[in-house]
């Protein structure tokens, strides 16, 4: 038997549940699904992908010289998870994001997470993603996550493991609404015939907590807006949608310039003050005098109005810290030691290649494993083992011995396959979960989010820039009995 | 409204009204060529017929370094499509989506798709395209499109800054357009002003007052054959000739004054002022100063107009030194 088809038997679906019977989430999906003809489903699965042109619902690929273009490939058959399953990752996911933002202001206050014997001290401070600067700077609410997208597996009828937390300006939120907005034009009986729980009032959330982290000095009214890295840039599609849906500026750093400490931007009736950015641009861009002097997509003195508390960033800057993947193994402590709690959600079993214990396992398994870089993002930089060639396993083995502390192993998680549209009909492919949590003054998340799909058979890659799409993910109102 | 923001909505609607004018202009020189060639003898030497649609654009010497010669189908695929004209059709379609693209949270998403669906259709039409049969199909839809595009953006959009900045752009690109194309075919049909009649002079005329939608409304207003003065009246100063520089000058002022704020005065001064000299003058007059000059001076005035409102709107930096 090959890997990709062990992997795949290996894997929980969804559709089918643990016993083989169809999981009870799914059976009015199945129900209606049995009446319709096979066509109707690639025709509108050709609506879809027409619309989605039209309307310009695409991201740019990194290193791609055909087209500037592409839009995601959308699947029409949803991803429907029990009202009882969301109960426990919609809980567990804000959780995580809790203790994770207590995490970050203890980092760059007194650090007692240090002093208790947690975390050790040189994992943050050589952690590359610290920032020096952020030291002992109070924060709105101390909030340093405003925006969190946490990855998430199902792997059990009720149980789901963390793969990653993103705190920096994790994207594809505008999918998951995009996705709603198309299936309800798709499939309006469907929504109907279920009770699915609404996602659309994800962007009056960010506004209203964006509003709420507003630094003390600002109006009672105060403006937040949206700096992007510009037009084309991969995600430039969610950041205009985004500040569209809130009714905020969406802006380039060209836009905004920093006077006697506060920002401003540049408008037909001259400067307006700007209180929150909420940037989708990395710290390393954000001020080319206190970051790279080369960035042309920043704000000159940005960080003297930031530490000047003038204006609010969200994310905070310095979040990385938190949310690479050798701090990852830490977060369950983190919740224990922050919030006096049991972990609901679960990670998936690491080894840090830092350890030589840890090291010496790796290198003797590495065609079972998945070897991440600490720092990568996008599904690059990365060996799945089971589906890499002896030869690519070799010379990511040489780039493990060159620099261990830069990665971390884990096994090839069996990520849970859900029914999917493909040329040759309907058939499982494997899924993950993106919910996104929000935090203002209060934590909250929509239920749902991105649901992305690896379409090739047996893949596991999901990422939209290596062959991955997405799907609508339904909560359900209520299970049935 | 951000100043960036502003200047992306101004292009996208010049860009979309220069994509139809390039179409309109084209398309007439295009259907002069249907008919015999008596009607089609240039009056002076270098004014042949497929002359015209570069000199109007000023583009001349921009086709002589990519062509060596003067023809229908090298000014076609050089008007239509050669990426490197500028105003090129599909450059001007290209640009208005770009334009629209980075704006597309400002402006109503149906003004997006309408440009990002134009262009996608329409923005790389292929080498076919510029076969006979199907030339004038495909500047039909263009003019179509950006029909629709400013239907679509006066049935949808808000009444806001971002409006008055688009339809700004729309007015003084159009003014630019038709002020360019009078003068031009103004200059080739009559090299003296008495020289009137004749079958030539009516298809000249009238391609001239088609290429701006007015052939109609000529025939409604004056109810005569054609004649020049008239038609350099209905083009320069009637009111209710949508395409008329008096029609354009008096919708730039009326945005220019919509847009609120202390920023603009000059702009505004400068639009008033247009709009004043049309309003109150005479076509006698005009074609006492000589209509050429006239013409040129005009289109000096909107050059200035154009310049004054980047400066005022799109790079005020003035303000931000006036900040304490």
């Amino acid at each position: 038997m090959n890997a990709a088809v062990e992997a795949q038997s290996m894997a929980y679906d969804e559709l089918h549940g643990a016993d083989g019977t169809i999981h009870p989430a799914y059976r009015a999906y199945t129900e209606w699904l049995a009446e319709v003809p096979p066509e109707m489903l690639q025709q509108k699965r050709l609506e879809a992908d027409l619309l989605f042109r039209r309307l310009g619902i695409t991201f740019a690929v990194y290193g791609d010289e055909s087209g500037v273009e592409r839009a995601i490939p959308f699947d029409i058959i949803p991803r429907i998870i029990s009202a009882k399953a969301w109960d426990t990752v919609g809980k567990g996911c804000i959780q995580r994001v809790k203790a994770l933002n207590m995490f970050l202001h203890d980092v760059y206050h007194n650090q007692d997470i240090v002093r208790a014997g947690i975390i050790p001290e040189e994992q943050i401070l050589s952690n590359p993603a610290y920032r020096p600067e952020m030291k002992g700077i109070d924060l709105p609410g101390n909030v340093y996550a405003h925006v969190a997208g946490v990855d998430v597996v199902k792997v059990s009828d009720e149980e789901f493991y963390v793969l990653e937390d993103n705190l920096r300006t994790p994207s594809g939120v505008s999918y998951m609404l995009e996705n709603r907005r198309m299936m309800m034009r798709l499939f309006p009986d469907l929504f109907s015939k279920i009770q699915v729980a609404p996602v659309e009032h994800y962007s009056d959330m960010l506004l209203k907590s964006l509003q709420a982290v507003a630094p003390a000095s600002s109006s009672s009214m105060p403006v937040a807006v949206l700096l992007t890295p510009g037009a084309f840039n991969s995600a430039y599609f969610e950041h205009a949608f985004l500040a569209q849906q809130m009714g905020i500026e969406l802006v380039e750093g060209q836009d905004l310039f920093v006077k006697n400490a506060v920002v401003f931007m540049r408008t037909t009736e001259g400067p307006q003050r700007v209180d929150v950015i909420y940037r989708r641009l990395d710290d390393d861009f954000l001020d080319p005098l206190a970051f790279r002097s080369d960035s042309m997509l920043g704000v000159a003195g940005l960080l003297s109005a930031y530490k000047a508390g003038n204006v609010t960033l969200a994310n905070a800057i310095g979040t990385g810290v938190a949310d690479d993947k050798s701090t990852y193994v830490y977060v369950p402590e983190m919740i224990r030691f922050y919030l006096s709690e049991e972990p609901i959600l679960s990670n998936v079993p690491t080894f840090r290649l830092s350890r030589p214990d840890d090291l010496c396992y790796v290198l003797a398994n590495l065609p079972e494993l998945v070897v991440k870089e600490v720092q990568g993002s996008g599904g690059y930089g990365m060996l799945v083992g089971p589906k890499s060639s002896e030869q690519e396993i070799e010379e990511f083995r040489k780039k493990i011995l060159a620099n261990p502390n830069n990665y971390i192993a884990q096994p090839t998680l069996a990520l849970s396959t859900c029914p999917t549209l493909v040329d040759e009909g309907i058939a499982p492919r494997h899924v993950d979960l993106r919910p996104y949590v929000i935090t203002g003054q209060e934590v909250s998340v929509v239920p749902g989010g991105l649901t992305r799909v690896a379409l090739r058979e047996g893949s596991l890659v999901v990422n939209s820039s290596q062959g991955g799409g997405t799907k609508d993910t339904w909560v359900l109102e209520a299970d049935a009995c | 409204m951000l100043s960036r923001t502003a200047e992306h909505l101004f292009w996208m609607a010049r860009h979309i009204e220069r994509a139809e004018n390039m179409a309109r202009m084209l398309d007439v020189t295009f259907r002069m060529r249907l008919l015999p060639s008596s009607i089609n003898q240039p009056i002076e030497p270098w004014a042949q017929p497929w002359a015209v649609p570069l000199i109007t654009t000023g583009t001349a010497s921009a086709y002589y370094a990519l062509y060596k010669e003067l023809n229908a189908d090298n000014v076609l695929e050089f008007m239509v499509s050669n990426p490197e004209n500028p105003s090129s059709i599909t450059n001007c379609l290209k640009h208005a989506r770009e334009n629209a693209r980075t704006v597309r949270g400002t402006i109503t998403s149906e003004m997006w798709e309408s440009l990002n669906s134009t262009w996608m259709e329409y923005g790389n039409p292929g080498p076919e395209i510029l076969e006979t049969t199907r030339l004038g199909e495909y500047f039909e839809h263009v003019k179509q499109r950006s029909h629709m595009f400013r239907g679509v953006t006066v049935g949808t959009a808000l009444r806001d800054e971002s409006f008055f900045f688009t339809r700004l752009g729309t007015f003084l690109e159009r003014a630019d357009n038709t002020a360019r194309i009078l003068d031009v075919k103004y200059h080739i049909l009559l090299p003296t002003p008495q020289d009137v009649g004749g079958a030539q002079d009516h298809y000249q005329w009238g391609s001239l007052l088609r290429s701006v939608s007015a052939f109609e409304a000529y025939r409604k207003i004056y109810r005569d054959t054609i004649h020049p003065r008239k038609v350099a009246e209905l083009l320069i100063l009637r009111r209710d000739m949508p395409r008329s520089l008096r029609h354009c000058a008096t919708e730039i002022y009326s945005m220019l004054s919509r847009i609120l704020g202390n920023t603009g005065h000059e702009a505004l001064r400068k639009a008033g002022d247009l709009n004043a000299r049309l309003e109150f003058g005479r076509i006698e007059d005009i074609f006492a100063t000589g209509l050429h000059e006239y013409l040129i001076d005009f289109l000096d005035r909107t050059g200035e107009l154009g310049a004054e409102i980047h400066q005022e709107f799109f790079a005020s930096t003035e303000l931000e030194m006036r900040l304490a």
